[in-house]
């Protein structure tokens, strides 16, 4: 799987007082496997930029290929297309419309019009995956908790077994333990799937610790991409954008500045506190 | 996919029509709809046009948004005409069709009264196109306040117009955010027959009503939190103001009034 996007803008309401640029010739490249994170601010285009990807929207101008095809061409059928370009929403709690939960997730495979034995197989599996009991298969979906609801959506999306799994938002409005949970969950399937996994978040923290690979959106256009370590070390370009680093990458730029020897690109707490104690290790061993 | 939806098709600007207060605008909204039906000779509509150009050329609304609002009632418009023309007695016969009868009165009166819904129509968009939706209801409500005596809850009403008006693009877009959402899931909105149509939109309806009650819920506890409680002593923030603009832009619909009476009567 690979995705490739080239010189792609799009401008909403075209034509009309209300235009607005919201891509602004966007190129980057995505290889197998890679855990991509897009970051940004509300109103960046980022998620206009991933409904490019599954055909929900048609870029003004430039193409899309997804695993070489070119999905920006008019007589492509988008069900397949998004049949391999799984995307959870915002909020996809929203979404949810059916009687059980189980009917729920099945919406996706039913509409792939697979047999029901294999669409039991998928939800099942989807509800494995997102860490739902299967005693809650048919509950409605209206009568569990928040973080719960989310899974739902999640699953939902993943019982289409999509190659490439993009998530816009997905630990928006949840608490911290919900948050590191799903996130857990996400590199898991990301893992065992050897999917291309987008996660597209305004947390410096979550992207950094979960992405090999991060894309800056500003005003329509990448500001900069790259590995995390090399996104960081700009810390100037991200924070005149208002975006920042990880707080921990602060503090280690800080102890740097100090004197301490500790690389001014830790990216997690686990890394620096490594660092640290093997500082001080050597101060007292001195 | 809702592209084309204009309810409340309001156009943002500055210029003097948009500048003016609301009630003086709907007065002189209905002032023009009444003085459509004084005209009985075409020459009257050159006074309307007239007035429209000039009220179009200073409000800087692009003229295609003006006409844009004609096309729902395109079919209106051809039954309008077709009916008046077909089965108008009186004239001077031009042509036969089996039973019916084209006359020269006939194709007057459908001339005319394409006319005056065109004008009709134009006239009223006008007034969308330039008010903002939230200064229209307060103009509404401050014109319907001399009816609170008789039992009309006006600042009731007003408030529910402002917020359904208010939430027609939320919903939209909440629409449109679910309809992509199921299409990620492979949920398919624009084939098969009536019936298999209808039935594919229950993945967007279910999800559409849930929000729209949390929404109305969650905006009555805001509302309550901040005391809110209608009508009595409620101040506003901004005050609606009559100005001398607003008394010019309505001399000059009365004078245009004028004109068309005298046109009327004037004996040529």
């Amino acid at each position: 799987m690979s995705i490739k996007v080239e010189n792609v803008s799009y401008i909403y309401n075209e034509g009309t007082p209300f235009e607005t640029h919201a891509l602004k010739n966007i190129n980057f490249s995505i290889n197998d496997k890679e855990f991509v994170g897009i970051i940004g601010h509300t109103g960046s285009g980022k998620s206009t930029l991933i409904q490019q990807l599954n055909g929900l929207l048609k870029p003004t101008s430039g193409d899309i290929y997804i695993n070489g095809k070119k999905i920006t061409d008019k007589n492509i059928n988008l069900r397949d297309i998004r049949k391999e370009v799984g995307l959870v929403f915002q909020y996809p709690e929203y979404q949810l419309f059916e009687e059980t939960i189980f009917k729920d997730i099945a919406f996706g495979p039913t509409n792939l019009n697979l047999d029901q034995e294999d669409i039991k197989e998928r939800v099942y599996e989807a509800m494995d995956i997102v860490g739902l009991s299967r005693d809650l298969e048919d509950k409605s979906p209206f009568e569990v908790s928040g973080g719960q609801r989310r899974r739902i959506a999640i699953a939902g999306v993943l019982s289409m077994r999509p190659k490439v799994l993009i998530l816009d938002e997905p630990t928006a409005g949840l608490d911290p333990r919900g948050r590191d949970e799903i996130l857990m969950r996400i590199k898991k399937i990301h893992e065992k799937y050897t999917m291309i996994t987008i996660l597209v978040s305004h947390s410096m923290e979550d992207i950094a610790k979960y992405a090999d690979k991060i894309i800056v959106m500003n005003n329509g256009e990448i500001a900069v991409s790259g590995t995390p370590r090399e996104i960081f070390r700009q810390v100037d370009l991200l924070e005149s954008i208002g975006l920042g680093i990880p707080q921990i990458t602060y503090l280690a730029r800080q102890l740097k500045n100090k004197g301490i020897e500790i690389p001014e690109d830790v990216l997690t707490v686990e890394e620096a506190k490594e660092y640290i104690a093997r500082y001080l290790r050597g101060v007292h061993n001195v | 996919m809702f592209k084309n939806i204009s309810i409340g098709q309001y156009i943002p600007g500055n210029s003097a029509v948009h500048n003016l207060d609301p009630r003086i605008k709907i007065i002189i909204t209905f002032i023009f709809i009444a003085s459509l039906f004084i005209i009985t000779r075409f020459t009257g509509y050159i006074f309307i046009l007239a007035y429209i150009y000039i009220v179009v050329q200073i409000s800087k609304v692009p003229f295609s948004y003006v006409l844009k609002g004609l096309k729902p009632i395109i079919i209106i418009l051809l039954l309008t005409v077709g009916l008046n023309m077909f089965f108008t007695p009186g004239g001077i016969t031009i042509f036969m069709l089996g039973p019916l009868k084209v006359t020269t009165s006939g194709l007057r009166l459908a001339g005319f009264m394409a006319l005056r819904l065109i004008f009709l129509i134009i006239g009223t968009s006008l007034l969308t196109l330039t008010t903002s939706p939230i200064s229209l209801t307060d103009g509404i409500e401050h014109l319907l306040n001399p009816f609170k005596k008789i039992g009309i809850p006006a600042h009731e009403l007003a408030m529910m117009m402002t917020i359904a008006l208010r939430f027609i693009p939320t919903l939209i877009e909440e629409t449109d955010k679910i309809m992509k959402a199921q299409m990620a899931r492979g949920a398919d909105f624009e084939s098969g027959n009536l019936i298999k149509r209808a039935k594919n939109l229950i993945p967007l309806l279910v999800p559409l009503f849930i929000s729209a009650f949390r929404r109305a819920d969650e905006l009555a506890i805001a509302m309550e939190s901040r005391c809110y409680k209608g009508g009595e002593n409620r101040t506003r923030m901004k005050q609606l103001h009559i100005e001398n603009r607003d008394y010019i832009a309505l001399v000059i619909t009365i004078f245009m009034v004028a004109v068309l009476v005298w046109n009327r009567f004037w004996k040529w």
